[in-house]
């Protein structure tokens, strides 16, 4: 198995690869770790003539700190999310993700924005970059936006990226002090992708109600998304079990479940009640702990 | 196009097709065929190398990507006749049968014995989650890994 013929371009610099997309346009694709990208390709699933590899730009693997704000670069393997000392101290919850995902060899090479823009929706990623709120810096010919988490997932493998731009960097607000975080899923037992995860940020406030929280699911339906019924089912509750289970209940409530070989519709619907359960009560024995 | 890269500490300079995967690249055009093909699709751990020291599936890399970079097979753990230490362990607890997944547990261990110098057992079987073995059941490569993680540390003095 191998790809179809291509060009292979290695860019310099985020300009300079921005000016290979506009040279080639809908010829080309933007290459980062390539788990997904070329896997596709050699299903013949994909057949860009161009590739420009972003991965030797400085900026685009670099994790820092930046204005309040711990900024991701795109190109970041997982390898480097889970084990970064500051991913790990400020954004735990990120490093939690980035470890659960695929085996060792994937995180070596994988990376957030390649995960993020590939948008498979049983990624592991997007369940947390929602849950944090991240927000996504796209880089275009003159200008660049930054699109919150939450615009960014439109629906089954897309986003909305659109031609010609470049996803360069993820910012995330630090999770405060006593906010407690949790991510787990019930991996594919052959691929390690998730059948279904959940991520989830509880604060408690000083009288042990929860003040708020934040449930990214991923999995479940054609695009990650934050579990809203959820959040305001915990919203000023008590966080107790009989709260937390109730308010689980409700994760799968408006979605159209995927359903597969491997799980109908129904079966990852309750999955998906019992990870919610089991993150929200995870996060919140972190937040008193 | 021209790809440079160093393999095995040997510097390299080919001229391949973009498309070459770095699997076909180490055994067709460097001719190191302990690096093996297996399932091609990421899954199997079969085509381990390691790229600048992190254990990579070759069979889903680009030859063109590695470019730059420095790629370690398992012709490249012995040194000066001797065996490397994981190759100890998996001679001495028997860490094979059919020897078709060896190359790649023992290129993934070495990944792990360079981040951790005393892994527990859940750490070395979480470590080998993307190599898959059909013989063994893998007790023995567990040990294979423990017995090499405890020469390393007897000869780092630890």
């Amino acid at each position: 198995m191998f790809p179809g013929q291509f060009e292979y371009h290695r860019a310099a610099s985020i300009k300079d690869a921005l000016d290979l997309l506009k040279r080639y346009g809908d010829d080309a694709k933007l290459l980062s770790g390539g788990h997904s990208l070329i896997p596709m390709m050699k299903l013949r699933l994909a057949q860009p003539a161009h590739l420009i590899d972003v991965t030797k730009i400085a900026e685009m693997r670099a994790i820092s700190e930046s204005g309040g704000k711990i900024v991701i670069g795109a190109a970041a393997s997982h390898d480097a999310v889970a084990n970064s000392s500051l991913v790990r101290d400020k954004l735990g919850l990120l490093a939690e993700a980035a470890a659960a995902i695929g085996d060792v060899q994937v995180r070596n090479r994988g990376t957030i924005g390649g995960s993020l823009t590939h948008a498979d929706p049983a990624a592991d990623y997007p369940a947390a970059v929602l849950a944090l709120e991240g927000e996504i810096k796209l880089e275009r010919d003159g200008g660049a936006r930054t699109i919150k988490a939450a615009d960014f997932f439109l629906d089954l493998m897309t986003t909305a990226v659109q031609p010609g731009e470049l996803l360069s960097q993820i910012a995330f607000a630090p999770i405060p002090t006593g906010t407690g975080y949790s991510y787990q899923k019930y991996p594919h037992p052959a691929s390690g992708f998730a059948m279904v995860g959940v991520a989830a940020l509880v604060s408690l406030d000083r009288s042990g109600k929860i003040a708020s929280s934040r449930v990214g699911v991923t999995g479940l339906g054609a695009k990650a998304f934050r579990a809203s019924a959820v959040e305001a089912a915990l919203a000023g509750k008590a966080a107790d079990a009989a709260t937390i289970a109730a308010a689980a209940a409700r994760t799968a409530d408006g979605i159209d479940a995927l359903g597969d070989i491997h799980a109908s519709s129904e079966y990852r619907a309750e999955l998906a009640r019992v990870y919610a359960r089991r993150t929200i009560q995870a996060a919140v024995a972190r937040a008193k702990a | 196009m021209r790809v440079n890269l160093t393999v095995n500490g040997q510097p390299r300079s080919d001229e391949i097709e973009p498309r070459l995967l770095l699997v076909h690249y180490l055994r067709d055009v460097a001719g190191l065929t302990g690096t093996h093909v297996g399932c091609e699709s990421t899954l199997c751990g079969a085509c381990t190398v390691l790229l600048d020291g992190k254990a990579v599936k070759s069979c889903t890399v680009l030859a063109a990507q590695a470019g730059g970079a420095s790629v370690t097979t398992v012709e490249g753990l012995a040194k000066d006749g001797k065996f490397h230490p994981i190759q100890d362990g998996f001679w001495e607890e028997h860490g094979l049968q059919c020897g078709y997944c060896t190359p790649g547990m023992m290129m993934a261990a070495v990944d792990l014995l360079s981040r951790t110098t005393n892994p527990s057992e859940d750490e070395i079987r979480h470590a080998l989650e993307g190599n898959l073995c059909r013989c063994t059941g893998y007790q023995h490569i567990i040990k294979a890994v423990q017995y090499a993680a405890e020469k390393m540390r007897a000869a780092a003095g630890r």
